[in-house]
């Protein structure tokens, strides 16, 4: 199937790059071909650099001895492992390991309970029939075009009166935060459900399971790739995330990694944590990168369909 | 349920719904009010009385439980709440010579009666929705005692809960997780645009009605003014516009450059271009924006080498700025447009093109009348949920610029963004009243420009057509 589609677009692409030559090369379709080629490798090739060299910037910055952000040569000059040590053992000013801690934990309950919830709410919205799935599927709709920020002061409030903001409690309210709303976010999962033949559920009832067995039996099982891609999605929210962490966490001690990453570049840090940000930054960038290379595969199936046809 | 007996609106509902209609239920509160016997009336005044009469205890208990807590709740202090929430409290702290100490006497927050009501408001809310799923409930035990002899026991029921409704077992929570932290803030916050809660009155404000709509919508001079909002409001949608459909079309042509038959290393380009996914955003952005500085090491190394004299003004000259932010924008999104459209060109019906090349179509008729139309289809949700992602686009800004440059004295800069905007009259200013105004502006933009949009989208009409 890919085979077929990428020599149909392979036309396109030649095409356009020869469109201003001569009329006798446009002609000759080997010569057109390997100009095409020329062309394409050497615009990939310039794009590419200039995608990587912010990347391997801060990879060759994490090793830089010299930790002052403003220094006279773009790449650094000496290299030393200090930046990753002094990270680990210099609790002093900023406890990173506890940044990191703290980040982990929220990161895998939320990345569990937001499966739960965007599983069974894509269910219901695309298996079973009720009079309420319209209106549930607009009114989420309509919340998604409030402004998130917005809410961000009123959640602290409502977590205040809860009584989460105190010391400890921090753990909670950034699980509570990050996982309560993901049920909103069934849509992908939803178009993936939509592509599975119903026949498959027919079939099941008629074997008698209930439309609960035929959700845990059938549909979750043919939605593992979705699975991988909506864990790593709520695995990875409170590593990105900084907004929400930033009203929440008032006090260093619960601070998430992005928001000590953050911390690193202000006026008060930037001069001795420059260097450490960048190590910092390429620890957590490496799991990420896994997890991504990993959901990239996951991604283009889900894009391609459950069941091949 | 024939056909006969719905009512007009519901035929309406049908027509419009097609094999989406769902029947409404025959145990309406409407019916068992007025068909229903005396045990399910009395069921509107004492909950799960119905239920208890028909043997249902645990249901029955339940529903009498719900409304006993809540008749409690509002004895001792829902009451309380909700008449302090008008007037929003006037109590301020004071301190009064007692015995010769002074001693505090605690002043009215009228944050906390603000949010303290807005939670009574929606329990009494869901308090009406108990009401009238008891009063179904007692009324559908009736009827089911009446035709099978006895009403379905609690084990039934539960039973019934994983199969005919499971929709209600499944949804409970997630319903429940996006009702108290996103419905509740919000009405919070849209209640707030109609206060004077600002830095002036932080704990003690009143209802003012529209009166922030007026100082965003007036030209009085304000920090907070009309001129200032139109012109935020332009630069957000065009930066939104550019956003969102420069990085299509780039990542279209970026796609369909790496997806030639000829290109060779397909995965490694992949590959070199999801890195920039992997590097998490805001320190790619706040790599970016240490490079940019004035003395940062874009400049400082364009300086060494003599290509230029100054500082190039990424951040301090408006126009610099806002052609940066989009660029830099480029750099984080196309990566994400390149994944996404390399799985739909690999989808397209490679027949279309043998078709259309058989016809004798150039490559600019495919591009046009085949490939655009099917990327287009697929990805317009998309789109328009990247649309109102970039108009809602808090990182990237607020990261990068930070909203700069700013004018001495305008509470935004030319690249701020509504939404920046927003959270710098709310978090560091404490004007919570024009902030929430803005945020109600904004839904309203996003609301006219995507519903519209979507709705008339063929993935919404016709969500069953690949089944």
């Amino acid at each position: 199937m890919s085979k077929h589609s990428e020599t149909a677009v392979t036309d396109d692409a030649t095409g356009g790059m020869v469109k201003a030559e001569s009329h006798g090369l446009m002609h000759d379709s080997r010569k057109r071909r390997i100009l095409g080629d020329v062309l394409a490798h050497l615009f990939l090739a310039v794009m590419a650099v200039i995608w990587l060299i912010p990347i391997v910037w801060v990879f060759a910055e994490s090793f830089n001895k010299n930790t002052a952000p403003y220094t006279k040569t773009f790449f650094p000059t000496e290299f030393s492992l200090d930046n990753y040590i002094a990270l680990f053992t210099d609790k002093s000013v900023l406890d990173f390991p506890k940044m990191f801690a703290n980040t982990f934990i929220v990161a895998c309950f939320t990345c569990v309970i937001s499966i739960a919830f965007v599983l069974s709410v894509a269910y219901c919205m695309s298996r079973l029939r009720f009079r309420t799935r319209r209106t549930f599927m607009n009114v989420v709709l309509i919340l998604g075009m409030f402004p998130g920020i917005m809410a961000v002061s009123a959640i602290y409030f409502i977590l205040k009166a809860m009584g989460l903001t105190g010391d400890g409690m921090t753990i909670l309210a950034l699980i509570l935060v990050y996982s309560a709303g993901t049920g909103a976010g069934f849509y992908v999962m939803k178009g993936y459900m939509d592509t599975i033949p119903t026949s498959l559920d027919e079939a099941a009832l008629l074997d008698g399971c209930t439309r609960l067995q035929v959700f845990t039996k059938i549909i979750v099982p043919i939605c593992k790739p979705m699975i991988v891609y909506q864990a790593i999605i709520g695995f990875l929210t409170p590593w990105l995330d900084f907004v929400m962490a930033k009203v929440i966490c008032r006090t260093q001690s619960n601070y998430t990694v992005a928001l000590g990453l953050w911390l690193m570049l202000q006026k008060e840090y930037i001069q001795n944590w420059y260097a450490r940000f960048a190590a910092a930054a390429v620890l957590i960038s490496i799991p990420i990168a896994i997890l991504f290379i990993v959901m990239q595969r996951f991604y283009q199936e889900s894009m391609a369909g459950s069941v091949k046809g | 349920m024939t056909s006969a007996t719905l009512s007009p609106r519901e035929m309406k509902r049908r027509r419009r719904m097609g094999a989406d209609y769902v029947a409404p239920s025959p145990y309406s509160v409407r019916n068992a009010l007025t068909r229903g016997d005396v045990f399910t009336k009395l069921s509107a005044l004492v909950f799960g009385l119905g239920n208890l009469v028909r043997k249902q205890f645990v249901k029955g208990a339940l529903f009498l439980a719900l409304e006993i807590a809540f008749i409690v709740f509002m004895a001792v202090s829902g009451a309380g709440y909700l008449s302090k929430l008008p007037g929003l409290g006037d109590q301020k702290q004071g301190k009064t010579l007692v015995d010769g100490f002074w001693v505090y006497t605690k002043g009215d927050n009228s944050v906390v009666i603000l949010l303290y009501g807005v939670c009574t408001v929606v329990l009494i809310a869901a308090f009406i929705v108990l009401w009238a799923v008891s009063v179904r409930s007692a009324y559908r035990a009736e009827c089911e005692a009446r035709e099978h002899g006895h009403a379905p026991t609690f084990r039934e029921d539960l039973h019934d809960l994983t199969d005919g409704r499971a929709h209600q077992l499944l949804m409970f929570l997630p319903t429940l997780g996006i009702l108290v932290f996103t419905v509740l803030p919000l009405i919070f916050m849209i209640s707030m645009a109609f206060t004077s809660y600002d830095h002036d009155h932080l704990v003690l404000f009143d209802w003012v009605g529209f009166e922030n709509f007026g100082k965003v919508f007036s030209n009085s001079g304000g920090t907070v003014n009309a001129g200032l909002f139109v012109s935020v409001l332009v630069w957000t949608l065009v930066w939104a516009f550019f956003a969102t459909f420069l990085n299509f079309f780039l990542g279209l042509f970026f796609a369909m450059v790496i997806n030639r038959r000829t290109t060779r290393f397909k995965g490694f380009w992949r590959a070199c271009f999801s890195m920039s996914i992997a590097v998490p955003q805001f320190v790619s952005l706040l790599v970016m924006r240490t490079m940019l500085q004035p003395t940062g090491a874009v400049n400082r190394l364009l300086m060494e080498w003599g290509w230029i004299d100054s500082a190039l003004p990424f951040f301090t000259n408006a126009t610099w700025a806002r052609v940066t932010v989009i660029i830099i924008n480029l750099w984080v999104g196309i990566p994400y447009t390149i994944m996404q459209i390399t799985g739909i060109l690999q989808n397209i019906p490679a027949d279309l093109y043998e078709a259309a090349r058989l016809d004798g179509a150039n490559w600019w008729q495919i591009f046009t009348q085949i490939t655009m139309p099917y990327i287009i289809f697929v990805l317009t949700p998309y789109l328009i949920t990247t649309f109102t992602g970039n108009v809602n686009n808090f990182n990237v800004i607020y990261l990068l610029s930070g909203g700069d440059p700013t004018p001495i004295g305008s509470s935004a800069g030319k690249t701020d963004l509504l939404i920046t905007w927003l959270y710098k009259l709310t978090v560091d200013k404490g004007d919570y009243n024009l902030g929430a105004v803005i945020g109600i502006m904004t839904f309203i933009v996003l609301a006219v420009v995507s519903l519209v949009t979507y709705r008339n989208s063929g993935s919404y009409k016709n969500e069953e057509a690949f089944r």
